[in-house]
């Protein structure tokens, strides 16, 4: 128990030094310097360090948003494997209740956001609620395949150890349907290029950073750390179904997962390095491939593993 | 074709009694004639002379032409039958307060009271903020809402105000209300010491100096009857393509930003410095400002300088062929790019687009091969006209437009150049002569397109009227009509395929 709030902590400290590389790798691709690998750190510091501004057309929604979305992504951790180990809780359907968790932070975000009656935020927030639905068909498409390959409804009995191997050898090739529909989910989920443009200052086109803008000091700090968190929490899923070892042995075992996290937040970075992102109208359908992934997936299965 | 309106030349100064001055009818129905028949619209502004106030028209075909008339105290509307004369009939109107009756879309220009203190026409009080009573076009029903973006917006950008009527993310219309930046240039101009003048028409638009100062310092050699040498008209040239490099290649980098696309958009940051840099080279000032001056330029191309020039030129060109051609080849760039913000040639044709945005739409004018001045005479300027009208179509041109101009340059620094530089030239002082009661009007390819300024003097050579036409001035509707059932999202992208002036409109 002791180690596996250990690793949590970990994670949480660790989240936002991650989602730093993709700014490297971006600015490797872009024959730039980039800036230090400790970045995320220094923001979230200094956000700290500022005072909060809050229009007064807000309403105690506003401050809830950030609180509440960042204590989801926060609480999920909590039930992940980290580095294939038992996480702090696990239940039986914790998956459910893992992945509605991150549905309440998403509702109390747009809820801050709509609570602003700023049209940008209101336009932002629809976006927002769309594309995750498509994302939650995905999701369940998964967990249906993983709930036919294990008979097990906890998060824990897919990622825990060797289980990931497990999987890869009752379902075989279809889990690389899996890995690219779960990298789809993720690039979906944490706002990233195809999907979202993490970097633009364009109100207009921006899904997920329209909904903070009016988010300032701390509360944009807990924004900003949550969704490292969140980008974790899917990060892991794909880092451990490429790397479904387990050495059993517990720092082999964070040396060996940090590598093949390092590997998808790099996947992640080149993504956004090699390809402009998707017109408003075509998102949608880049997302529903990662439905359509997951359901051949289920389909190959079901047939041929019997 | 059989029409009175008087055939000019581009920067030949004409005297005022040479103008045609044609009954209202007359004037109207000419005018419209010449439109109709495939020309367009380069000044139609009002001026005050012996306390009467008249209307000139300049319209261009393949030559230019101007007429004047007595300006009524109302008239009917051109723009009802004429769609290229809305904007100046607008301007008309806010300047000298002259309404036309019938105009479909009387709304202000620029939120300025007249300047013949007649009864406001938009029935304004100036004492209040700008936008006043402006009457924004609205949309009402299920599902249909408005988006307002600016004046103040999130990049480090001018002011102007957005109003999007949307249903869901699709755009209905687009309105674009402008005039924050109002300075009063054209009536600032007149009053101030020749010396200032070059200095005020640089500064009209900052991102277009030399083009700005080439249009003053051609009108004032006209009506001063200078000649400049060929050296100097080398330069100027050399300049103007700098100018249009250091933009196009940076709005190249900021479209490619827009789609999330970074390589190129950080390349082209870097690019645009470096060609920045190269007018910093020539003159000291990374705009140009400083460099052109009535009766030739400031600076000489010494051969250190041009041996400079061509080193950083050849060195830079493979690059920005690169970045090009992987701007171009990305396939995801090109799907954005495709269908995005389409104008169809006949919006354009009405709207009277001029530059790439109108070479976009397949209107292949460019003022540098059609009324050429300076070096251009002797250039080849190719056709860059692309049929689609599309973000992709803008995008081509200014990717066209960029390869040409380098070689353009490196054409020109190829030979030494030797220049008088203008040091204490006569044009340059308090004390020079412009020629009396004469009119003229230069028209220059500037990066956005056609810019054009006219000067007309009274009997004692003074400036009695100084009008400035920036090409945005036609090319802002274009965009607002490129917004039609496009996604609100694609708005960043379309605006940076024209990327217009504010100051350069507002004046």
């Amino acid at each position: 128990m002791m180690e596996s709030i250990i690793l949590w902590v970990l994670a949480l400290l660790s989240a936002p030094f991650f989602s730093a590389l993709i700014l490297k790798v971006k600015a490797f691709f872009g024959g730039k310097k980039g800036p230090p690998l400790l970045i995320n750190y220094y923001t979230l510091i200094k956000l700290c360090k500022k005072g909060s501004v809050y229009s007064t057309s807000t309403t105690y929604i506003f401050k809830m948003g950030p609180m509440i979305s960042l204590c989801a992504s926060v609480t999920v951790l909590m039930f992940l494997p980290i580095a294939g180990h038992a996480p702090i809780f696990s239940f039986r359907g914790d998956i459910i209740f893992i992945l509605y968790l991150l549905g309440l932070g998403r509702f109390f975000t747009i809820a801050a956001a709509m609570d602003t009656a700023s049209p940008f935020e209101g336009m932002g927030a629809a976006r927002e609620a769309y594309f995750p639905i498509i994302c939650e068909a995905s999701m369940f498409m998964i967990l249906i395949l993983f709930y036919t390959l294990t008979s097990e409804l906890r998060l824990a009995a897919y990622f825990t150890g060797c289980q990931p191997l497990e999987l890869w050898l009752t379902a075989g090739s279809p889990m690389l349907f899996i890995i690219f529909s779960f990298f789809i989910v993720l690039l979906t989920e944490n706002s990233r290029v195809p999907v979202d443009d993490p970097a633009t200052h364009l109100e207009l086109t921006m899904i997920h950073e329209v909904m903070v803008l009016d988010h300032s000091g701390p509360d944009f700090a807990f924004i900003e750390f949550g969704s490292f968190c969140k980008l974790f929490f899917y990060s892991t899923f794909v880092a451990r179904l490429i790397y479904p070892f387990s050495t059993y042995n517990i720092v082999w075992d964070i040396g060996l997962f940090g590598i093949s996290l390092v590997a998808v937040y790099a996947a992640v970075g080149v993504m956004e390095s090699v390809m402009a992102r998707y017109r408003m109208d075509k998102v949608p359908q880049f997302v529903l491939t990662s439905f359509a992934l997951a359901f051949f997936a289920i389909v190959i299965t079901l047939e041929f593993v019997k | 074709m059989n029409t009175r309106f008087l055939k000019i030349r581009n920067g030949a100064a004409i005297s005022k009694e040479e103008i045609p001055n044609l009954p209202f009818d007359d004037f109207s129905r000419q005018a419209k004639d010449i439109v109709k028949n495939g020309g367009k619209v380069v000044h139609y502004f009002a001026y005050t002379a012996e306390d009467q106030i008249k209307l000139l028209c300049v319209l261009r075909t393949d030559a230019l032409f101007v007429a004047a008339t007595d300006a009524p105290e109302s008239y009917p509307s051109l723009s009802n039958e004429c769609e290229p004369f809305h904007m100046f009939e607008r301007e008309i109107a806010e300047q000298y307060g002259i309404k036309p009756e019938g105009h479909p879309w009387l709304r202000m220009v620029r939120y300025h009271p007249n300047y013949t203190g007649k009864p406001d026409v938009f029935g304004n009080d100036y004492k209040e903020d700008i936008p006043g009573n402006y009457d924004y076009y609205s949309v009402a029903g299920d599902e249909v809402h408005e988006v307002a973006v600016g004046p103040v917006h999130a990049g480090v950008i001018e002011p102007g105000h957005f109003r999007f009527n949307c249903i869901g993310e699709r755009v209905f219309n687009l309105e674009i209300q402008l005039g924050y930046q109002h300075r009063g240039v054209e009536q600032l101009l007149p009053s101030v010491p020749a010396k200032r003048l070059a200095v005020i028409a640089e500064n009209n638009a900052g991102d277009t100096s030399i083009g700005n100062a080439l249009c003053l310092s051609q009108a004032i050699e006209s009506l001063t009857s200078t000649e400049i040498d060929d050296g100097a008209k080398i330069i100027r040239t050399i300049a103007l393509e700098l100018e249009r490099l250091q933009n196009h290649v940076g709005d190249l980098g900021a479209l490619s930003g827009d789609v999330a696309f970074l390589p190129p958009a950080n390349y082209c940051g870097r690019m645009r410095g470096d060609f920045l840099n190269m007018s910093l080279l020539i003159c000291g000032n990374r705009m140009g400002k400083g460099l052109v001056r009535p009766g030739g330029v400031r600076f000489e191309l010494d051969d250190e300088i041009r041996i400079e020039l061509i080193r950083r030129i050849d060195e830079i060109k493979p690059q920005v062929k690169h970045t090009i051609d992987l701007l171009f080849s990305t396939p995801s760039v090109i799907s954005r790019f495709e269908g995005c913000g389409a104008v169809s040639r006949k919006n354009a044709e009405e709207l009277g687009l001029v530059g790439p945005a109108g070479r976009a739409c397949g209107i292949a004018y460019d003022a540098r091969r059609e009324f050429p001045n300076e070096h251009y005479g002797y250039l080849d300027i190719p056709e860059n006209a692309e049929p689609t009208g599309d973000v992709y179509a803008r995008s081509k041109v200014r990717a066209d437009e960029i390869m040409q101009s380098i070689e353009i340059v490196q054409s020109l620094i190829e030979n030494p150049i030797e220049t008088n530089i203008v040091e204490s030239n006569p044009v340059d002082s308090d004390n020079f002569d412009l020629a009396p009661d004469s009119f003229v009007v230069t028209i220059n390819e500037a990066w956005r397109g056609e810019l054009s300024h006219c000067i007309m003097t009274d009997e004692n050579g003074k400036i009695e009227r100084y009008k400035i036409k920036d090409p945005s001035f036609h090319n802002w509707n274009g965009l607002s009509m490129s917004l039609r059932d496009t996604g609100i999202s694609d708005f960043p992208l379309n605006n940076k395929s024209f990327n217009l002036s504010y100051c350069g409109f507002d004046l």
